[in-house]
């Protein structure tokens, strides 16, 4: 990756990030904590990665994207939006009445949604199914998933994997977010999901593990996914982030998960993405 | 008269789903480990590549089968009833239900009439479940011929659809020429006293009840109900207009079934006395399933003597 083409990317996430304040502060709600610490994935996925066209949302060939950690909708919602695929100003009505950014990701309402979400645990499943679908068709179409680390929790997680590495689906990337915390506090504590990488390993995945906030690393772990192409295995990135990223008082705290920031919180977080954004800009 | 015909309706569905296969090459099966029971084994022999068994992890296949219909495949997602309607219910509401997609859950081993495996494995429950999940479409074939028009339906329709089918062999009453019509009732004997909406398995005891109330001089309409939901409102309403007094019979709970979404409508529409006869909220247990269904007042003779009570009210 040239600097040039990491500043850019940077920069966009920075956006996305101003874009999710904007989203949960319209709101009044959501959850700005996992979105912040997937801000950098979604930037990377929709700006460098993915096969996808903003014009044709729904172009059969696209690679598929599912947000099983479906509460962090804003910041996918504020990546489809710099992406082109609606207009940024329509971010702050999410969650309002009548509004097509539904609380959680809703494939029917939001151009660029592929799979409706929000049930932890489900996101995963239906990734694969379109992974398999995909093999089925005979199609070149990548299919990414990310989960929550808390979400690892859902028993349905771990059928899906199964059934990934049974069917050989090395077109599936399954990306998880490790913020390490959850609602209720520190994932280790609520329900220690731990080791990660030997887990996944055993239910046969190839897992990379990499920090969730560095595009060099970021495109090093994307590229092992499109190197383990025809081994039969799906790749599993273990994504080490902050939860809150970006916002100094929404850093790695759990209190943060589905909190809204106030008027002054807003201005705060904004005034901090903007001075990190002139950083890029110069 | 000669021995009636009797095929039990999940293996319809495997014939069917077979049968369909060699046009639809879209169509693809999903099943949990049961393959030789729901009979969609019977496609998988035919069609081994569409087939996919997703182990005993019921949750995570109807969540595959909604992403393999994202795609544009058309699944056939199969297990026992209670563990697509039961187990899996909050993925089919969440993945499949509210996204709206088009996958077919083809669910064997309805009701009490599953036998001897008992009260864990009876699903009385599973009307009630998929009906109140919004756009889902609820159907349960009354034998063989109508079950394998049944999934064609399916099939061809766009959006989520539940079928249930049974396990234990039951009369083929329907001859070649019925066309089955998905949303629609059908009226089996007309009548004027009473009608009886029956749905499933119980649609031959239904037409054995209007026979012996006939004998008594009691003129029931018999209807068959093989689409739960969306109900065929019409039919319900005339029957209620010109017979006055309505029993419905189904294999389910009389909580959230058949019978409860006739007298929901009535009360608002044009309320006749009536009675539902079902499962009255209770556990089922083993035994033979003849026996279970005779215990249970799902036979001719229960729904003779339920007419018999509500004509004298």
């Amino acid at each position: 990756m040239t600097p040039e083409e990491k500043r850019s990317l940077q920069l966009t996430a920075v956006r996305i990030r101003e874009g999710i304040l904007a989203g949960t502060h319209g709101a009044k709600a959501g959850h700005p904590g996992g979105s912040l610490s997937a801000a950098d994935v979604f930037t990377y996925l929709y700006f460098k990665e993915m096969r996808i066209n903003p014009q044709n949302p729904r172009w059969e060939n696209r690679d598929r994207f599912v947000l099983s950690k479906g509460h962090t909708a804003p910041g996918l919602y504020a990546a489809l939006a710099h992406r082109g695929f609606f207009p940024v100003d329509t971010l702050p009505t999410l969650r309002h009445i009548g509004s097509f950014l539904q609380g959680h990701p809703n494939m029917n309402t939001v151009p660029g949604v592929d799979m409706s979400t929000g049930s932890l645990g489900q996101g995963l499943s239906a990734a694969a199914g379109m992974a398999k679908g995909a093999k089925f068709l005979g199609k070149e179409v990548n299919v990414y998933a990310l989960l929550g680390d808390g979400e690892l929790a859902e028993g349905q997680i771990w059928e899906a994997t199964m059934f990934a590495a049974h069917y050989s689906l090395d077109n599936l990337c399954i990306i998880v977010d490790v913020n390490g915390l959850q609602i209720d506090g520190r994932t280790r504590d609520v329900m220690n999901t731990e080791p990660l990488n030997e887990k996944f390993a055993a239910f046969g995945c190839r897992v990379t593990e990499t920090g969730g906030h560095d595009f060099d690393a970021l495109e090093s772990a994307f590229a092992a996914f499109h190197k383990n192409h025809g081994s039969g295995a799906p790749t599993v990135i273990l994504m080490k982030t902050v939860k809150g990223k970006g916002v100094s008082y929404m850093e790695d705290n759990a209190a943060w998960h589905g909190k809204a920031p106030n008027d002054e919180e807003f201005a705060q977080g904004m005034a901090e993405l903007a001075e990190a954004r002139k950083a890029l800009e110069v | 008269m000669a021995e009636v015909k009797k095929v039990a309706t999940r293996d319809s569905y495997g014939n069917a789903l077979k049968e369909l296969g060699a046009s639809a090459r879209n169509l693809v099966v999903l099943d949990a480990d049961l393959a030789g029971a729901t009979k969609t084994a019977i496609f998988q022999k035919a069609f081994p590549d569409r087939h996919f068994n997703c182990g005993i992890a019921e949750a995570n296949m109807v969540d595959v089968a909604a992403g393999l219909a994202a795609m544009g495949l058309v699944p056939f997602a199969s297990t026992f009833a209670m563990f697509a309607a039961g187990r899996a219910y909050e993925q089919i509401r969440n993945t499949i239900g509210y996204p709206h997609l088009n996958v077919k859950i083809g669910a064997t081993h309805g009701g009490i009439s599953v036998g001897e495996d008992g009260a864990s494995h009876q699903c009385c429950e599973d009307f009630a479940l998929m009906r109140a999940i919004p756009g889902m479409t609820v159907m349960c074939p009354a034998d063989d011929v109508e079950a394998r028009q049944m999934v064609t339906a399916a099939y061809e329709m766009e959006g989520p659809v539940y079928m249930r089918f049974g396990r234990a062999a039951t009369p083929v009453f329907h001859d070649e020429n019925y066309r089955f019509e998905a949303g629609r009732g059908e009226i089996l004997q007309d009548g004027t006293d009473v009608a009886i909406i029956a749905t499933g398995i119980m649609v031959p005891e239904a037409i054995e009840a209007g026979k012996i109330l006939a004998g008594e001089g009691i003129s029931a309409r018999v209807v068959n109900m093989a689409t739960i939901k969306p109900l065929d409102e019409p039919l319900v309403l005339k029957a209620a207009q010109e017979c006055g007094r309505i029993v419905t019979v189904e294999e389910h709970s009389i909580i959230g079934g058949l019978g409860e979404a006739i007298c929901s409508l009535l009360a608002e529409n044009y309320p006749v006395p009536a009675k539902r006869i079902g499962v009255n909220d209770v556990f089922g247990h083993s035994g033979p399933a003849p026996a279970l269904l005779e215990q249970f007042g799902l036979c001719a003779d229960n729904i003779v003597q339920q007419v018999k009570a509500l004509l004298e009210k």
